[in-house]
């Protein structure tokens, strides 16, 4: 469904080009949609898993998350960077892929210890880590440069479906079939594995040019923010990243001030991340035709308007509505968006160290901001939270305005 | 390697087809085997138990007469509570959530309430008229994102009265007005009046036991430290969990209302349930031995004995 409305929709009459989304990035996206079928299975059965599978503390498992972000920001640089130094960035994709699917047969073997779990849903993370910096540097070595955007928001589409996809199928075999740990376990191992066997099997590693003579070197990857635009883009993401309330945050508060229904908070997510599959690809493409990194600073514009929607300018069910959508939309324009972007910033022997670079500042970003305001919550109300974030977030707009718009167009 | 460039597509296929037929087979293989597992007899039990059956894999809710003689029914819940005629099943809705399902004494539904998280408490008033229930509501914690928070709600069948959560109740910490957003409240135990109840608050590090009234909608602390309070069928004491140390786990004690005299539940250690009084002089409640599977213990309130086991496989106990 996906290739055919590419091809219908971004090749305009007169231009002869072939514009379809290469097939490396369909297959990849295939592989992220069964990988994330794979994880969010588990990510929604954990809370069911541990508080009534093996009758644990819900505190357990809260206090480990969210420690490893720090870790897993690590081992992206690590991955970008061996993807390059190898030449292979397929068989680092491949660890990091098999490391995830391979976990989720240790689940049972573990049982009921927090450390234990813990130290599961690390390696996990370590997987993803890995993974995800050459698996982007593949897409964008293997799409032409002006259909960059397309590209990434294929995937992301892809990616968010097998999100969605995930723990619907969750529910249902605990609802349908059996409420025993194993099946699920198995039925995710089994996804995460389809999800390999794609990667190892119908994804090709493209050729790439070489620099002679010479292996990257850390130095490389690193002297890559000498380049002006490559810095700016870093630390106009990271900017931003610091103005980013986490997701949570942002439903529980739109509930509140909303005044819509408890009940809502299970459906916002779903909301959001349905606007973000459909509009990913059209804003991707969007993006490759008035400049990505355009996109990007008007996805951030939509946040602030998010955020200002929070302060409640009117409530019910059309604020819950308009809030979510446009929640959407700020991911279908920031998230591949990026990528797309820093995919030029980065000559080819560098792709997946360079882009780890961008990718890492913007998730310690966002972490540290979301710890921020974590802390600002216990102290105080939610509108006057709410005003210093939209405060911050005006702050980083005018500041990354003032400093992206003259060197980076597109 | 020059095999694997000739045949990857076919190789590709032929493995795809055998996960997918090794799942089918291992899915099906389990389904057909839970049904023969989960009959192990329980205890006797005075007054008899109710509770959810975790060994055979439907959740379904069973009963232990007051001879031990199990019987199973046919109700699916993740937490159920009975009293005064009314019972209370947290259950699973599809495609994605969970629901509160209330029943009379005939079995018949009077309400579903879908809720917003994980089921965690679910209690009925004496009288049958209040019912109450907490969930885990993930991602929503307000110090480190994937941590948690929770909502409780409390239905009125008598006016058909909804709270969606007690945080929109006025608290009062120690005699101040709590204004803070960062607030939780879980583990509801309604007194034989219909109005006044117990329930935990969380703020921070700090958990408080409160006292409220469902028709002022008002809550004041009590003390600190006390979690899922309980209250006696004679309203003179109060079940709950705290913490033994500052890292350490749960016990239950029991508190004299009148007295302020705490008593500790020995062989309660690692508990985290909000117990169930099954007479005025026992309660139960499930937990998890290290190493062992889940299990519904009978211990008496006095403290003056150490708790048996009433079931295994099971949690969830109710009178």
């Amino acid at each position: 469904m996906y290739v055919a409305s590419t091809r219908r929709t971004s090749a305009p009459p007169g231009d002869a080009r072939p514009s379809r989304v290469p097939t490396t990035v369909l297959l990849l996206g295939t592989v992220s949609l069964l990988t994330d079928i794979s994880a969010e299975m588990v990510t929604a059965y954990l809370p069911f898993y541990v508080v009534f599978s093996l009758q644990m503390s819900y505190l357990q498992l809260g206090l480990l998350d969210g420690i490893y972000i720090g870790a897993t920001a690590v081992l992206r640089l690590v991955g970008g960077h061996v993807a390059d130094r190898v030449g292979r960035h397929k068989a680092v994709a491949v660890v990091g892929y098999g490391l995830s699917a391979a976990t989720k047969l240790a689940f049972t073997p573990i049982g009921a210890s927090a450390a234990g779990l813990g130290g599961l849903i690390a390696v996990d993370r370590a997987g993803k880590g890995l993974r995800t910096a050459p698996r982007d540097a593949l897409i964008s070595l293997v799409t032409p440069a002006d259909r960059l955007g397309a590209a990434f928001g294929a995937h992301r589409a892809m990616d968010t479906v097998g999100a969605m996809i995930g723990p619907l199928s969750t529910f249902a075999v605990l609802t349908w079939l059996t409420t025993r740990p194993g099946p699920i376990f198995v039925i995710s191992f089994c996804f995460g594995l389809l999800g390999l066997i794609v990667l190892v099997f119908f994804v090709r590693q493209p050729r790439r040019e070489r620099v002679p003579g010479r292996t990257v070197t850390p130095r490389d990857t690193l002297r890559l923010l000498r380049n002006r635009r490559m810095r700016r883009t870093t630390v106009a993401a990271g900017l931003l990243g610091l103005a980013t309330i986490s997701d949570a945050f942002v439903f529980v508060i739109l509930q509140k001030v909303s005044g819509v229904s408890t009940e809502w908070l299970v459906l916002m997510p779903v909301g959001t991340a349905v606007t973000f599959l459909l509009a990913a690809a059209p804003l991707g493409r969007l993006a490759d035709r008035v400049g990505r990194w355009a996109m990007f600073f008007a996805g951030h514009v939509v946040l602030f308007v998010v955020y200002l929607l929070l302060l409640g300018p009117f409530t019910g069910v059309p604020l819950a509505l308009i809030t979510v959508a446009l929640h959407g939309l700020y991911y279908a324009a920031t998230d591949g968006v990026l990528m797309a972007h820093g995919s030029t910033l980065v000559p080819e022997h560098l792709r997946a160290g360079g882009l780890s670079i961008v990718q890492t500042g913007q998730a310690l970003a966002r972490f540290g901001s979301s710890v921020c305001f974590g802390l600002l919550l216990q102290q105080l109300a939610f509108t006057a939270s709410v005003l210093i974030a939209i405060g911050a977030l005006g702050a980083a707009l005018v500041g990354v305005f003032l400093l992206i718009r003259p060197e980076v167009s597109r | 390697m020059n095999w694997f460039a000739r045949h990857r597509i076919a190789a590709g296929v032929a493995a795809i087809v055998l996960v997918v037929a090794a799942a089918v087979w291992y899915v099906v293989a389990t389904v057909r085997d839970q049904r023969a597992v989960a009959h192990q007899p329980g205890a006797a039990v005075a007054g008899g138990l109710t509770f959810v059956d975790n060994a055979g894999g439907q959740n379904l809710v069973s009963e232990l007469a007051p001879d031990g003689t199990r019987t199973t029914g046919t109700l699916k819940c993740l937490r159920v509570y009975t009293a005064g005629g009314t019972t209370v099943c947290l259950r699973m809705a599809l495609p994605g959530g969970y629901e509160a399902a209330v029943f009379d004494a005939a079995g018949k539904e009077l309400r579903t309430v879908a809720l917003p998280g994980t089921p965690s408490r679910a209690r009925v008033s004496a009288s049958g008229k209040i019912v109450s229930w907490t969930v885990f509501v993930t991602g929503d914690s307000y110090l480190a994102p994937g941590g948690f928070s929770t909502r409780t709600g409390v239905l009125d069948l008598r006016s058909g009265e909804l709270v969606e959560s007690l945080e929109t109740f006025a608290t009062t910490i120690d005699g101040v007005p709590d204004e803070r957003a960062d607030e939780n409240y879980w583990g509801v135990t309604v007194a034989a009046d219909d109005r006044t109840f117990y329930a935990t608050l969380g703020s921070g590090s700090t958990t408080w036991l409160v006292k409220g009234d469902l028709a002022a909608k008002t809550m004041a602390t009590v003390r600190q430290s006390a979690e899922c309070p309980s209250l006696s069928p004679d309203e003179t004491r109060v079940a709950y969990k705290k913490r033994g140390g500052r890292l350490g786990g749960w016990q239950l004690f029991v508190l004299d209302l009148a007295t302020g005299r705490e008593t500790v539940l020995p062989g309660s250690d690692g508990v985290d349930d909000q117990a169930a009084w099954l007479t005025p002089a026992t309660l139960a409640y499930a937990k998890t031995p290290r190493d062992g599977a889940p299990a519904i213990y009978e211990s008496p309130a006095d403290g003056a004995a150490e708790p048996r086991v009433l079931v295994t496989g099971a949690s969830s106990p109710s009178p």
